[in-house]
């Protein structure tokens, strides 16, 4: 691989390595144009999009359209600019999350930048705080449910399994807003759960159950449910069972044989699917926003509400970039999990 | 024992599509509610229907939504079957970890924060928010969708045809054409229009991205919601509903259909 050095970016020499029967010139040149292509168009909107994320949590607030100062234009300016770096907006959550843990040592370091009241009042370290709980709940309840279907689809008939897939996957491809809104009309003080329960007499008054966390926890299981069952099916589908019928011949009980063989032959789904509903519903802003009413908060909804509504880009860019630290675990757990079934794929 | 569908599978998979299916089922029923009252049967009536097709603002908004979804997906799948091909034909280039980083990250990617950058970017270099910027950054989230799509389908592809096609003197291209696309035409068919249906449905990146102008459906549907739930915002969701599941219905036909003709031409091979 002595030629990779001698190109400087990545993409170019991304194309470098030799497709596997490309004799011709013209082979080589498409080879690189595959990889080339997509690589140019992911590193422009997807990663450069980061680095402005973070370079405008590092600016200051201003009233104007687009609402922060610049930071610096180009890379010219950098150089010229690079004091005009403000740590401002991280104060700012470091001093949000100081009061919400009761640091009363940190108090004196926020009044001398005026920033006291996000020590006093907390609120986006408290949506942190709750989306990660609230996202934690909804996947362990969706893996709970998930559970058993995708185990009942792998022990299905061969004949009816392509149907049973076809039939999870179908709800994903109905909007996930129509789905949220579909419960809306179900979960309200007169809506069709209640209508239910109080004709049948199982309860005399209507339950309180739209803008509560119930709610957002049933809102993310429903709509992230084929997330967590399609991993657990493909991993619990490859599962030979003649292992249970030889532990059931040698006399383990059933749910001892589950959790002795299935569940950690089925982990690699387990551990795939809990990152498919956590990472996503930890930043759900539609969710809390239509069923969990105004006094949920979910950082998805801070920072949108601070982007839209208090049009603060800087601060809610920290959010983000807060947000993204918090989540890289998971989404490393995640891309390893996603490499690891391509080895086997191969 | 095992090796049976147990009563208790059974019971499971029955209450799991029940959960699934029973939301969505009931908003198409009381789309053809009579009465104002979402929640409350007054008897079958289509004229939400027609009071949705002369609500001016839900059409204008529905004609730029399938015109973002037709661009963008179709943009999407090019570039993602590029990609795949990428990830499953080079094992071995420089910055391959960060490329497929770059293709798997954004299926988990909270939308908040891939919409809040991809504002950032398009302000960054003076692009005016609206229809151009929407269909880019529903390009960007939706290609690697048809990537993961289309990467399945080529792990599980017989490379032998490849290598035979080009023994035989056919040029790379002319084999992808000729060879490969041919045997992996239906995950790209399946990959536009997973893409297609996540343009149609994506509400919080167009929100950040989209400018006056380029008010897209569920944009003006969510706007709506905020309001309260009306029978109107029930037919039009019916109506998406209708136009996704007409979609899949016709898709499985279709490939039903090509996978009876491969049997039967695979069988006439062998008598031949």
């Amino acid at each position: 691989m002595a030629d990779t050095a001698v190109s400087s970016s990545p993409a170019v020499a991304a194309a470098q390595a030799a497709p596997v029967a490309s004799g011709t010139l013209l082979g080589a040149i498409t080879g690189r144009l595959v990889i080339v292509v997509p690589y140019l168009w992911l590193l422009v909107f997807f990663l450069v999009p980061f680095a402005i994320v973070f370079k405008i949590s590092l600016s200051q607030t201003a009233i104007a359209m687009p609402p922060y100062t610049p930071v610096f234009t180009g890379m010219s300016d950098f150089a010229g600019k690079i004091g005009d770096f403000t740590a401002d907006n991280y104060r700012i959550l470091y001093c949000d999350f100081a009061g919400l843990v009761g640091l009363s040592g940190a108090r004196a370091y926020c009044e001398s930048f005026a920033l006291d009241v996000f020590f006093d009042s907390p609120y986006i370290a408290p949506a942190y705080v709750s989306s990660i709980w609230i996202a934690g709940i909804s996947t362990f309840l969706a893996l709970l449910i998930a559970y058993p279907i995708a185990y009942g689809m792998a022990r299905a008939p061969a004949s009816i399994r392509p149907t049973l897939l076809m039939l999870v996957i179908l709800p994903f491809w109905t909007s996930f807003l129509i789905r949220v809104y579909a419960w809306i009309g179900i979960l309200k003080p007169e809506g069709l759960l209640n209508q239910v329960l109080l004709a049948t007499g199982i309860i005399d008054t209507p339950l309180v159950i739209l803008n509560t966390h119930t709610a957002i926890f049933i809102g993310i299981v429903y709509s992230y449910l084929p997330f967590m069952v399609l991993p657990l099916y493909s991993s619990l589908e490859k599962m030979d069972y003649s292992l249970i019928d030889a532990a059931q011949d040698l006399g383990c009980p059933p749910i001892s044989a589950f959790w002795k063989i299935t569940f950690p032959l089925s982990l690699p789904g387990v551990v795939a699917g809990c990152m498919l509903v956590f990472i996503p519903a930890v930043g759900e802003f539609v969710i809390p926003d239509l069923l969990g009413g105004s006094e949920t908060l979910m950082i998805g909804k801070t920072l949108w509400n601070e982007f839209n509504a208090n049009r603060d880009w800087p601060v809610s860019s920290a959010v983000a970039v807060i947000l993204l630290l918090i989540l890289i675990v998971p989404i490393m757990i995640f891309q390893n999990a996603q490499a690891r079934a391509q080895e086997q794929g191969r | 024992m095992s090796g049976n569908w147990t009563r208790f599978n059974i019971v499971s998979i029955v209450l799991g599509f029940a959960f699934l299916y029973l939301p969505i089922v009931l908003l198409v029923v009381f789309s053809f509610n009579e009465s104002r009252l979402v929640t409350v049967w007054g008897g079958f009536s289509t004229k939400w229907y027609v009071s949705l097709f002369n609500n001016q603002g839900l059409m204008d908004a529905a004609w730029v939504t399938i015109r973002v979804g037709f661009i963008s997906a179709t943009v999407a799948t090019v570039l993602g079957t590029l990609a795949a091909l990428a990830l499953t034909r080079y094992t071995r280039f420089r910055g391959r970890i960060l490329f497929s980083g770059m293709v798997f990250a954004p299926l988990v990617m909270p939308e908040v924060i891939t919409g809040l950058s991809l504002l950032l970017l398009f302000v960054a270099i003076g692009l005016d928010r609206g229809f151009f910027t929407v269909t880019l950054a529903h390009i960007t989230f939706s290609m690697c969708f048809v990537a993961v799509v289309v990467q399945s389908r080529l792990m599980t592809f017989d490379r032998s045809l490849e290598e035979a096609a080009m023994d035989l003197g056919a040029p790379p291209v002319k084999t992808f054409f000729q060879i490969t696309l041919p045997v992996i035409l239906p995950a790209i068919v399946s990959g536009w229009m997973l893409a297609f249906t996540l343009s149609l449905d994506d509400l919080v990146i167009a929100s950040f991205t989209s400018g006056p102008g380029a008010t897209t459906l569920p944009m003006k549907i969510y706007s709506q919601v905020r309001l309260g739930v009306t029978p109107e915002i029930n037919a039009a969701c019916t109506l998406l509903i209708a136009i996704v599941a007409v979609g899949v219905i016709i898709a499985s036909v279709a490939n039903k259909r090509r996978e009876v003709q491969r049997a039967r031409d695979e069988q006439a091979a062998q008598r031949g």
